[in-house]
């Protein structure tokens, strides 16, 4: 029995993680030092999960959207807005949790939003979230008045650059999100609705799932979890830039997602997993940077990674895993 | 049996395309054990069996999508080897499957001659491919505008246009795989005289299908597959319905016996009422009162508003108009959640679209309606749904490997099985089941017939749509007649029988009712 969970944690997404660390191991010898200083922990490892927080909190929230036969384009422009929201508000002079709450709640009403159009209208997600992936960058600069928002406000500063029990805020924050919604969809059955309805909406439907509510749930989850995002991004560089806040960060974490695992069609999905894929492309990103190579490289080799996981996943290799089992055990059988 | 495959091939009129002693394993297990099959010129040879006997295996072989993994595969007396079903359709063998496999978003004529488009130029010839895809059609008596995308035709035309090209491309042997499974009646004889057309030609014509009404309607002869391997190769002539029932499945099946004495059981008030519920555009109005411990069984065509009173029964579609009732009480039936929390299931006529959750495991493909009713946060354990799904599973006798097996893998009874343990597992009161036994094998018909029938003697009230007129009279204490979206006929007693139900079906203005009594 524990053998098999240990082989449970044998799978593509994790020896490409071991991978690209002991590439960037050999590429930059300190890759794996880890020093306590000030209190907390400080090192590229460390450095790669602060870094790959933002992408990962999103790819939590795509995950069930994919799930769902569905995707959410519009998170990184939530995320501009939920910063804007609370940048503008603390300079405002308004406290720092109205400033959070008012962050969060704006998240989810976009993510509401874009789950109506889909669940009730009826559009297709990809051309429903684009709606507000464009529209939303605009929402931002309007609130920001086009200008960065630059502001003082400890406690959104703590959420960017702080650190709880040795770890930078970010990662806490990540980390309790992921156990709360692992938990949230697996000892409830909300995972299995979700699984349903991205299998076959129709049957789902019958089935007695209320199916619309359900998407209008999972859609407003994921522009929570921007929201989560925006915040931090925000906190980091103690500002908001509504033009640049998680810019292209929906194409990383639908990537996060695939990379987990989860297939665009819709059905079975991995929360875990999803995180797993963004850290794999964080730990890219580190990579190139700590190893000194110019950043154009960091594109190419992504491109080069993801191809390799991505036919380590195909039903080739699927079938040709599933031969050379099926061939030892005929042998073990035999002798 | 006796194997009557060598004599047959020493007669004047040789075989045209002949497996012989084919052997496929797949895994572990043997798909086909050495199993003979020759096909003559001009005939229709009908290949049955249970789902999981092999046919589909075989078909697969002698079209060249699988390899043999022992015996050969003869083409006019020459041994073949077909590396794919292209190679297979270049020697003149040509497959029609149930699902049509063309583009229903290009037009008719572009489907014909789809790959060998008539060009001048490197441009295609397009008035002269329709030209001629008109002639070809007007040669199967079909008279369609070929411009017109595929998919707005009817899916009996959209055969009729995938033989056509079928038999343009091969021409010397033609499998049928279930082409009739989503046709109607008359759609069903359209087909047939297709057939008869290219058997006369010459062609030899493999024909699949679950119903044996059928196979006697068209067949010359018959092979008969039970667990990959070859019972037996007989002219259809000599054989009774019984015979073949028995050789296809190693023993007798009897359905129940009409059954009697039930009227006064179901004497006792409503469970559920309908009054002059209808849908402008869908169905007119219909009054039906549903007792416990009875089975209401609905016959009529394909399209004549079967479908469409389920689904309003069940709250999937709302009635504009009228009236629903249970016990005393108006309810409000305006989705599937409120009717499954009155004790209502559906099982759905379209197994695939509306009813399976292919990918999930066929437990929690048993377990997802009672979970729905449970809500978000009472969660079923791992455990709680394997001792439901097992249960149910057990009762059912649904045969999966394993309960964690995607339920897309289980055979179409099987699959259907699954959706009634859903619903049972709900505890109904209610059950409204659309087709439960279409295209599905014949051991698995005999069980639902079982289910339906326990279940009525355990109280349920029960609503069955079902085309197989010898099937609803079993189990039916009363049927309702649907015609032209409209319910024309409600018939009890005596006249619960199979030529009742068709002149009913048939008949035009006249209530039928009155009249069934003469027959």
């Amino acid at each position: 029995m524990k053998l098999k969970r240990f082989s449970r944690l044998i799978n593509p997404q994790s020896i490409a993680l071991i991978v690209v660390l002991l590439v960037n191991w050999a590429l930059f010898p300190g890759f794996f030092d880890v020093t306590w200083q000030d209190g907390r922990l400080f090192g590229s490892l460390i450095d790669v999960l602060n870094r790959g927080v933002p992408v990962a909190i999103l790819a939590i929230g795509m995950s069930a959207v994919i799930a769902t036969k569905g995707v959410d384009l519009s998170v990184g422009a939530v995320m501009a807005i939920s910063g804007a929201v609370a940048a503008t508000l603390v300079v405002d002079g308004y406290p720092a949790y109205v400033a959070v709450i008012a962050a969060l709640a704006i998240g989810i009403v976009c993510g509401v939003w874009n789950g109506v159009l889909v669940a009730f209208l009826e559009i297709q997600p990809i051309v429903a979230t684009l709606v507000l992936m464009v529209a939303g960058r605009g929402i931002a600069q309007l609130i920001t008045a086009g200008s960065i928002v630059t502001f003082a406000d400890p406690v959104l500063i703590y959420i960017g650059t702080g650190s709880f029990a040795g770890l930078p805020m970010p990662v806490v924050i990540a980390i309790v999100l992921l156990i709360l919604s692992v938990f949230l969809v697996r000892s409830t059955a909300v995972g299995l609705f979700i699984e349903s309805v991205g299998v076959n909406r129709a049957a789902a439907s019958l089935a007695g799932i209320r199916s619309g509510l359900l998407l209008v749930a999972v859609y407003g989850f994921s522009g929570f979890c921007a929201a989560v995002s925006g915040l931090i991004v925000a906190g980091d560089i103690k500002g908001a830039d509504a033009n640049n806040a998680g810019l292209w960060l929906e194409l990383d974490a639908i990537l996060a997602v695939v990379i987990g695992g989860t297939s665009l069609l819709g059905g079975r999905f991995s929360i875990a997993m999803s995180v797993l894929g963004a850290i794999i492309i964080q730990a890219m990103n580190t990579g190139i940077l700590v190893s000194g190579f110019p950043p154009e490289f960091n594109l190419v080799v992504k491109a080069g990674v993801i191809i390799l996981i991505f036919t380590m996943q195909s039903p080739l290799a699927t079938r040709f895993i599933e031969m050379r089992k099926t061939t030892r055990a005929v042998a073990r059988k035999a002798s | 049996m006796v194997d009557t495959h060598s004599a047959a091939a020493a007669g004047d009129n040789p075989f045209v395309l002949e497996a012989r002693g084919v052997i496929k394993i797949f895994g572990q297990s043997k798909a086909l054990d050495g199993v003979n099959l020759g096909l003559r010129r001009g005939e229709v040879h009908a290949l049955l069996g249970e789902n999981g006997a092999g046919k589909s295996t075989l078909i697969k072989i002698l079209t060249g999508a699988y390899q043999p993994d022992g015996g050969e595969v003869v083409l006019d007396g020459e041994p073949v080897r077909f590396s794919d079903p292209l190679h297979a359709q270049s020697h003149g063998i040509g497959t029609v499957y149930q699902e049509v496999n063309l583009l229903p978003n290009r037009s008719v004529a572009e489907n014909l001659f789809l790959g060998r488009q008539q060009t001048r130029f490197g441009f295609v010839r397009k008035s002269l491919m329709e030209k001629n895809a008109r002639e070809l059609l007007s040669r199967y008596g079909l008279d369609i505008d070929v411009q017109a995308e595929l998919g707005t035709y009817s899916v009996a035309v959209q055969q009729i246009v995938a033989i056509a090209r079928a038999v343009e491309l091969s021409g010397k042997v033609l499998v049928l795989d279930e082409p009739t499974a989503s046709l109607d009646k008359y759609e069903v004889e359209k087909l047939f005289e297709v057939v008869t057309q290219l058997k006369q030609r010459g062609m030899a014509i493999v024909f699949i299908t679950h119903f044996l009404d059928q196979v006697f309607a068209i067949s010359d002869r018959v092979t008969i597959l039970r667990n990959g391997r070859l019972i037996g190769t007989e002219p259809l002539a000599g054989l009774s319905r019984t015979d073949v029932v028995r050789m296809m499945l190693g023993k007798d099946i009897t359905f129940a016996p009409a059954v009697t004495g039930i009227e006064e059981r179901a004497a006792g008030p409503a469970l559920v009422e309908f009054k002059a519920c209808g849908k402008a555009g869908k169905i007119h109005p219909f009054s039906l009162k549903i007792r416990r411990g009875e089975v209401v069984g609905v016959a009529g065509l394909l399209g004549s508003g079967r479908t469409e009173m389920a689904r309003i029964m069940f709250g999937a579609d709302q009635c504009d108009a009228g009236e629903i009732r249970i016990g005393d009480k108006p309810v409000s039936l305006t989705s599937p959640v409120q009717a499954i929390a009155h004790g209502f299931g559906f099982c759905p006529e379209d197994r695939k679209i509306e009813g399976i959750l292919g990918d999930l495991s066929v437990r929690e493909n048993i377990v997802i309606a009672l979970q729905g009713k449970l809500g978000w946060f009472k969660a079923l354990n791992r455990d709680e749904q394997m001792e439901i799904a097992g249960k149910f599973a057990e009762d059912l006798d649904i045969r999966a490997a394993s309960l964690d097996m995607p339920v897309k893998l289980l055979s179409g009874g099987n699959q259907q099985k699954v959706i009634l343990a859903r619903w049972l597992a709900t505890d109904p009161s209610f059950l409204i089941l659309d087709e439960p036994t279409r295209g599905i094998d014949v051991g698995a018909h005999a069980e639902i017939v079982r289910t339906i029938n326990r279940l009525r003697e355990e109280g349920l009230a029960l609503l069955v749509i079902s085309s197989e007129l010898d099937e609803i009279v079993a189990y039916s204490s009363r049927i309702v007649v649907m015609r032209d979206r409209e319910m024309v006929a409600e018939l009890t007693g005596d006249n619960i029988n199979p030529s009742v139900i068709v002149q009913a079906i048939a008949a035009q203005h006249e209530t039928v009712a009155a009249e069934g009594a003469s027959v």
